[in-house]
């Protein structure tokens, strides 16, 4: 393993995040709060690290798929630990261990909190929590791969560690030229949402952190009421088209912009997303129709609309709190939960295309069995799919419910209602936020036990990363031999210096 | 550049990680998964498994805003239709690989006719290279400049040479205005020496010089100036045909071993009768000493296995007085196969990517002073390019000593109307003159690039 050139990308991530803390500085400094200094001495520290670490380009550079995953993973878990230090700095989230929460749901898109009251937290705070939404959603590494010249065809397996989806693939021949395209996409989707936002009357701050929590999918929202607090169905409305755009695939975008509308178009997995979204909507609003709104077809459509969009979308913002729904519609928004958004969108969730590739391999099973020697490939957008890529999406599959069933054990022994807990790691897992009853929209994640919350943290990472990366991280077969090596590193170390 | 290259085999793997190396971006399309996996894995370009030849996959791979396409698969034929079917779609530049010997006379034709830019040839490119050593026996590696008039040649010190010890300078005595020393390797070490730098036993020493002038430093240099009459080819494979035609040609007695019954036959029928075919396993020993490997100045080891190759030639050079040429196909190792005693090493898939490269140099300057011939010298780390100066620029018509040059650069000769000189600080370089440049940059696109 590369040991320096780990440790170099995890510098260059250092003093990436430095920059990032820079913003909620100058949103400190502009309302004139004094927190604003927690923010700059954590950026001074982390771009202190950073330089050190990044003083000197490792001689060696080969890079493999091993090497991607843990600096993957790694920088994650680095970004929640440093990220987490102003809220501890301020007061304003005394725990260590809540802001570490607080941090890995905003990185993580996640969007669940341990705030009972979010209006209490300074303006740079809400500004910085909003913020890692952002740059969570489309991947720290892939901003990396963009500012810093990395060179190598190998920097690729760290967007592919990062980037969701079963297969991810580059749309331009250089890794860091469609880490350019992806982030330029992104950037002017946030920034027309910004200015929809603003044009229907919402605060400039709050149409910011609203939009940046929009284009992450992330959740986190200004208001205790999240966007329930904007009576608006302009607003509303435009916060969900908006988290039904994020959940698609960017790669769609990219095809639209290069003038390619049939096959932007005729991708599978968008209209599978699409359909469901639809096929959810009519469910609910019919559903919650005669109870909750008798007058009007409109307001159900409304609500379930943006409930849908939310929780497929992975993104968790709410203006209803659809704990209280039926039975049903409850059901429906536990099964999007893990369906969640596209492959390569910046949401979470198992991802539309895997879904239908589990279907369509286990529909090759059953055809199997009648024809036995019939020749069944799965096929997607009219190509073949490789096995690798199969068997890829059924370990996922098989790992995420292990993990899921182990997470819920653990919660259990914190003795709340089992759909408490079930939807409490399904969010988390998923990435949406807003679980259930206890944990639902009006809800909030502090009454956990540490124990929890340390196993919600490690859910909400795994599930951004989707599995993998932490996974190989923790894998003993990973370090296997390494220690020694680690040991007798240090020791040249020392004696260079 | 926007560059598609279809077929990822050997060499257009290495072709794909040459030129993502140069700063153009690669899509590349095979109908084989595992193999663009490969090349996507290796280095930065986009993959495509399909049928190049294919108009919709070529549009997918984006032949409409491409430069230029080069066909590396397998077929020859098929290479041909893909440049065919890019060329009547779109105005992209065209590279195709033939090598069917038996197409080889209407190289001329195809190119003309079909509208295709570029048609390559490696085993016709490797076979010219070897020729070239065989023609110079002291050398162990010869690219050849100005048309031939001038060669960049590399040759190792022997033990008893007696400029062992000598700075350069003295060496060369009143040969320096003929012979230009550009690079020495020694141990791993490059350097582009100075006058005053010592010459030592063992060191690989790359010059400049005209055959003749050559003829003499070898002399000087301790190293037996013999000519090669007879060589034995082991394999009998497309490079060993190109290779016997043009020596028998020029009258060496040449001897194919060839395992193939079928083969042989072929090979009598289409080559002339002096060329003596024999069936049987270049690996066997017993029939190396009766088909007189004790009496050939040459053996070149061109089986398709390299380890075969390799073994054949270590065994030569351990008690046969023979030159040896080793064809190395597929084996990377080149670190290790450089400190084996193997005599000359050829790789064809660096010759043809050596190629294309220069001729995408050229390419992408058509207005300026251009790349006309490029050559990796010592395994891929010093470049060696030779310009045509096409227009007066910063370099032009000012004495060599008030040019600031880039570290690590030389300019090893200047071609002006036929005649071809070693440069000395007072030279101008002129409009029409083409000029050779060694350097450790390998970016180098115009003659202005030397400038530091």
């Amino acid at each position: 393993m590369n040991y320096r050139m780990i440790v170099y990308l995890l510098g260059w991530v250092l003093n990436v995040q430095s920059l990032c803390l820079l913003l909620p500085v100058g949103v400190g400094i502009f309302y004139g709060e004094a927190q604003w200094k927690a923010f700059a001495v954590t950026a001074l520290f982390s771009l202190m690290l950073g330089l050190l670490l990044t003083l000197k380009k490792p001689k060696r550079t080969s890079f493999y798929t091993k090497e991607g995953f843990v600096t993957v993973a790694m920088s994650w878990i680095m970004l929640s630990l440093f990220g987490a230090v102003p809220f501890v700095l301020t007061h304003e989230i005394p725990s260590y261990i809540d802001a570490v929460f607080e941090m890995a749901s905003g990185y993580s898109t996640t969007g669940a909190s341990i705030l009972r009251n979010v209006e209490a937290l300074s303006q740079c705070a809400l500004f910085w929590r909003s913020f890692s939404h952002w740059i969570g959603g489309m991947g720290v590494l892939v901003f990396l791969l963009m500012i810093v010249p990395l060179t190598g065809g190998n920097m690729m397996q760290l967007m592919k560690a990062e980037s969701p989806g079963p297969s991810v693939e580059k749309l331009v021949p250089r890794v860091r030229q469609t880490a350019v395209i992806l982030y330029s996409i992104y950037l002017t989707m946030t920034i027309v949402e910004i200015v929809l936002l603003m044009a229907g009357g919402m605060p400039w701050f709050d149409s910011i952190t609203t939009a940046f929590g929009t284009a992450g999918t992330g959740g986190f929202a200004v208001k205790n009421l999240s966007i329930g607090f904007y009576h608006s169905y302009y607003l509303q409305g435009v916060v969900t088209v908006f988290m039904i755009l994020f959940g698609v695939n960017f790669s769609i975008y990219y095809l639209l912009l290069s003038k390619q509308f049939k096959k932007a178009l005729k991708s599978e997995e968008l209209r599978w997303y699409l359909a469901i979204i639809a096929f959810s909507i009519i469910c609910i609003t019919w559903n919650i129709k005669q109870k909750f709104y008798p007058g009007s077809w409109f307001e159900a459509f409304h609500n379930a609309a943006f409930s849908v969009s939310s929780v497929i979308s992975t993104t968790g913002f709410a203006i209803v709190d659809f704990s209280r729904w039926p039975q049903v519609s409850k059901f429906v928004l536990f099964l999007l939960m893990f369906i969640g958004a596209s492959a390569g969108s910046t949401g979470g969730g198992i991802k539309v295309s895997r879904i239908i590739l589990l279907i369509k391999s286990s529909l090759r099973e059953i055809i199997g069995i009648v024809h036995p020697r019939g020749v069944h490939l799965v096929k997607m957008d009219k190509k073949r799919v490789g096995d690798d890529v199969i068997k890829g999406t059924t370990a996922y599959f098989s790992l995420l419910i292990l993990i899921y069933a182990a997470s819920v054990l653990i919660v259990s022994f914190d003795e709340f209602d089992m759909t408490t807990s079930m939807t409490a790691v399904a969010a988390t897992l998923n990435n949406i936020g807003p679980g259930l009853e206890l944990v639902g929209p009006s809800g909030n994640y502090a009454s956990f036990s540490v124990l929890s919350k340390l196993v919600l943290i490690f859910d909400m990472l795994a599930g951004r990363l989707e599995l993998f990366p932490i996974l190989v991280l923790l894998s003993p077969q990973t370090w296997k031999g390494s220690l020694g090596a680690i040991k007798r590193r240090f020791s040249w170390n020392r004696k260079s210096m | 550049m926007n560059i598609i290259i279809i077929g990822c085999g050997k060499v257009g793997a290495t072709l794909a990680e040459q030129l993502v190396n140069e700063g153009h971006d690669i899509t590349v399309i095979d109908t084989d998964a595992d193999a663009v996996k490969h090349v996507t894995n290796i280095c930065d370009v986009v993959g495509i498994v399909g049928n190049g030849v294919i108009h919709s996959v070529q549009r997918e791979a984006g032949i409409d805003y491409a430069d230029m396409l080069i066909a590396m698969t397998g077929s020859d034929e098929q290479n041909l239709l893909c440049c065919l079917i890019a060329k009547k779609a779109t105005a992209c530049v065209t590279i195709a690989r033939v090598r069917n010997p038996d197409y080889v006379a209407e190289r001329g034709f195809i190119k003309e006719k079909l509208g295709i830019s570029m048609i390559i040839n490696p085993e016709l490119e490797s076979a010219n290279e070897i020729y070239r050593l065989f023609s110079i026996p002291s050398a162990i590696e010869v690219d050849t400049f100005a048309r031939g008039r001038i060669d960049l040649m590399k040759t190792i010190l022997p033990k008893d040479s007696p400029l062992a010890g000598m700075t350069i300078k003295s060496a060369l005595g009143r040969m320096s205005g003929k012979i230009l020393i550009c690079v020495i390797e020694r141990g791993g070490e490059i350097i582009i020496p100075s006058g005053d730098a010592v010459l030592q036993i063992g060191d690989k020493i790359s010059f400049v010089a005209t055959r003749k002038d050559a003829g003499s430093f070898f002399k000087k240099a301790g190293l037996s100036n013999y000519h090669i009459k007879t060589i034995l080819i082991i394999g009998g494979g497309k490079i060993s045909f190109y290779l016997a035609q043009k020596l028998s040609e020029v009258g060496f007695r040449v001897k194919i071993i060839e395992k193939n019954k079928a083969h042989c036959e072929f090979l009598n029928t289409i080559l002339p009768d002096d060329v003596i075919i024999i069936h049987g396993d270049g690996s066997d020993q017993n029939l190396l000493q009766e088909e007189g490997l004790a009496q050939a100045d040459g053996v070149a080891s061109l089986t398709d296995i390299d380890e075969e190759n390799i073994m054949l030639s270590l065994f030569v050079r351990s008690g046969y007085k023979a030159k040896t040429v080793t064809k190395i196909n597929k084996l990377n190792f080149e670190g290790i196969i450089d400190n084996l005693d193997l005599g000359s090493v050829i790789y064809p898939k660096y010759i043809t990517a050596e190629m294309i490269i220069s001729y995408v140099r050229a390419l992408e300057n058509t207005t300026g002073s251009h790349v006309q011939t490029l050559y990796n010298i010592v395994g891929g780390k010093v470049q060696a390019l030779e310009f045509s100066v096409r227009a007066s620029s910063a370099v032009t018509d000012k004495p060599l000593s008030e040019l600031q040059l880039k570290k690590n650069l030389l300019l090893c000769c200047i071609s002006r109307h036929g005649k071809t000189r070693i440069p000395g600080g007072s030279d101008k370089l002129e409009v029409g003159d083409s000029v050779v440049v060694v350097t450790t940059d390998r970016s180098l696109n115009d003659l202005k690039d030397i400038l530091a």
